[in-house]
């Protein structure tokens, strides 16, 4: 079976990078296939990342408090892309107060300091159908 | 039953006692020796906090320059002996407010400062003269530090009268932090240019800070944290003396800033080996003459990457224990870290708490009135030793590169940092290490606290602050300055005078930071895991 392929995106000017480069890793310890897109990526660079890719995933790392700007923008242009169906999922520190704001726009998978890896590949295995016929 | 071995966050195998055997070697007047004798491992002062207490410095800086200023004057009469300045990251960047990746991020992590306006409002009602000043920025270090200077001098204050920290310290933003701008090489020239004039100008003023405290948060051991800073550090000299500065004359203003993390024998003996180390590298390695050149001062943090989300309160134990480590230490000055950090940047109750920490811990539990108190105990002495051998093994690895700048180009400490951060990880996870309320000892209905939000307020109101400084100044005049900055980079003169006069002359951060970009490039990482 094909592997989950997954896009580890810093975007920002934010340069802390640990957590990004130890999921990164984690991920493909889990057997995912992981594209790490290197620091200050705007959206519009992720998401071409994650068309040429052909990924089912898209990781954003963001800690500097910018994701009420980045996320809604990485959704509405993956839309435009036709990749509606790409998961995205976020790490970093995020308020409760905007994980609501995130989930009401889709984004479930938000995981805030002290998650465990192991959740985080759990959450990707049980909602990612790697998507057939992509050049496999 | 508990084995006969034990391991700390390092991986280090730890013997369950410790005997006079231990320590069988060290020679007390060559390895340790009084306060105030070389090779200082037992302090750098004879009298330690008797004569000089630490200074209590809250890195602090949120939201625009009004904001942080009255954060400073909450601070300053809390207690607080200094200030330290935290930037936002497009300030860190050298990008201005208006910049398309600044967006959302104006204010986020610190302040915002994009040109002397800035800078006069972030100090208002504060005397340049009677606080000390920390300020935390490295790739723009010189241009910051330019608008430093030109507000003490439209106040009238003396530059030989200013007293404090310029981050400078490029070297581990390419090892850790990733705030660069640069490539390695000019950088390391405008840290050189930083040196030559302080020199000469500011007497009183540190230089450099050369921070581990960065690479401890990415994921080094302390014995990497020591052996990679310590080795910038010696990377500088290096460049100071190649650019034809004699060694004594700049060495004396280098100052370090390292992590306190939560392994507290090992911290008190990393400070401890540092001290030692620097006095030996900086005499036998360079032939400094002057016992100030010998002299490892430093700032302490504790460590951020301890702090949980979860039980935010515990965090105050965490703190309080690893400020008593840099105190028992030796400390020159200190940051506490605020209970709600790994949620946001502190609210002002938690910030005073933080201070309070220190205040407890200088007025009430008495460890300040004794020099080097855990000198001798043979389980420090040992520690202190081995920790010494250790980064002298990652001294011999990174000279063979041909220096720290070589072996950043080729990813060495970045790669060394990763894999430690993930064998961490990995530790936690397999609870190997317990991180209270995190992976042991959990909540299960843990109420949230409330933390401090920054809004887009901030943003706007720097855009407009931006606006009307382009509106105000003379763009005749920000040109030919701006120009002279360029041709000055090209020609190889000091930098320093020439970013003064733009500074004058109001132009902004990105527009100076944007010069240099034009005459030297962007670096760009290589994206490895």
């Amino acid at each position: 079976m094909r592997k989950i392929r997954v896009v580890i995106a810093k975007p920002g000017l934010d340069g802390h990078d640990r957590g990004a480069k130890v999921i990164a890793r984690a991920l493909r310890d889990a057997g995912m296939e992981v594209i790490y897109t290197g620091l200050r990526q705007t959206p519009e660079q992720i998401v071409t990342a994650a068309l040429q890719e052909d990924a089912d995933v898209i990781g954003l790392s963001i800690l500097s408090g910018a994701h009420m700007h980045i996320c809604p923008r990485v959704l509405e242009l993956l839309k435009e892309k036709g990749l509606a169906d790409v998961l995205v999922v976020v790490g970093g520190i995020i308020p409760d107060t905007d994980v609501s704001k995130l989930n009401a726009l889709g984004i479930e998978g938000i995981f805030q300091p002290g998650t465990p890896m192991h959740e985080i590949v759990d959450f990707i295995n049980r909602r990612v159908h790697p998507r057939v016929g992509a050049g496999s | 039953m508990g084995s006969a071995t034990d391991t700390t966050h390092s991986k280090r195998r730890v013997e369950r006692l410790y005997t006079p055997d231990s320590i069988a070697t060290l020679d007390y007047a060559r390895d340790l020796a009084d306060p105030g004798q070389y090779p200082y491992t037992r302090g750098i002062h004879p009298t330690g906090y008797r004569g000089k207490m630490w200074t209590m410095r809250q890195f602090a800086g949120f939201g625009t320059p009004e904001e942080t200023n009255q954060r400073y004057r909450q601070l300053l009469d809390a207690g607080g002996t200094g200030l330290s300045v935290a930037f936002d990251l497009p300030t860190l960047m050298g990008r201005d407010p208006d910049h398309e990746l600044a967006i959302g991020e104006v204010g986020k992590c610190g302040v915002s400062v994009a040109s002397l306006a800035d800078m006069e409002a972030l100090f208002a009602g504060i005397d340049l003269a009677r606080v000390t000043t920390s300020m935390t920025i490295n790739g723009p270090a010189s241009m910051i530090l330019a608008m430093y200077l030109v507000l003490a001098e439209q106040r009238g204050t003396d530059w030989s009268a200013l007293s404090g920290t310029i981050q400078n310290d490029i070297l581990k933003e390419f090892i850790a932090q990733k705030e660069f701008i640069y490539p390695p090489r000019p950088s390391m020239q405008l840290i050189t240019d930083v040196f030559a004039f302080c020199a000469e100008r500011m007497p009183r003023w540190n230089t450099i800070s050369v921070s581990g405290y960065h690479i401890r948060e990415a994921g080094a051991t302390a014995a990497q944290e020591l052996a990679f800073t310590l080795r910038d550090g010696i990377e500088y000299i290096q460049y100071g003396i190649d650019a034809g500065l004699p060694v004594d004359v700049f060495a004396p203003r280098i100052s370090f800033f390292f992590n306190s993390h939560s392994d507290f024998f090992e911290e008190i003996a990393k400070f401890r080996a540092a001290r030692r180390i620097w006095a030996r590298v900086m005499r036998e390695r360079f032939k400094a003459q002057s016992p100030r050149s010998w002299q490892l001062r430093f700032h302490t943090q504790t460590a951020g990457v301890s702090l949980t989300a979860q039980q935010p309160y515990n965090n105050v134990v965490r703190t309080a224990l690893q400020a008593m480590a840099a105190v028992l230490a030796g400390t020159q000055s200190l940051h506490t870290n605020a209970l709600d950090e790994a949620l946001a940047l502190p609210t002002a109750e938690a910030a005073t708490l933080a201070l309070r920490t220190q205040q407890i811990i200088a007025e009430e539990t008495g460890v300040k009135d004794v020099v080097d108190p855990l000198g001798g105990s043979y389980f420090v002495e040992a520690l202190t030793s081995e920790l010494e051998r250790e980064a002298l093994a990652y001294f011999d690895a990174i000279d063979r590169m041909g220096g720290m700048v070589a072996a950043i180009e080729r990813g060495y400490p970045q790669r060394e940092i990763a894999e430690s951060a993930y064998r961490s990880q990995q530790a936690i996870e397999a609870k190997e290490q317990i991180i209270v309320g995190v992976n042991e000892f959990m909540a299960h209905d843990e109420r949230p606290i409330s933390t401090l939000y920054i809004d887009e307020a901030a943003q706007q109101h720097q855009l407009e602050r931006l606006d009307e400084v382009r509106r105000r100044r003379d763009p005749a005049r920000v040109r030919a300055a701006l120009d002279a900055l360029a041709a000055g980079a090209v020609a190889g003169t000091n930098t320093m005078p020439l970013l003064l006069d733009a500074v004058r002359a109001y132009a902004t951060l990105g527009e100076m930071c944007d010069t240099l970009r034009h005459v030297w490039g962007e670096y760009v990482e290589e994206a490895v895991i």
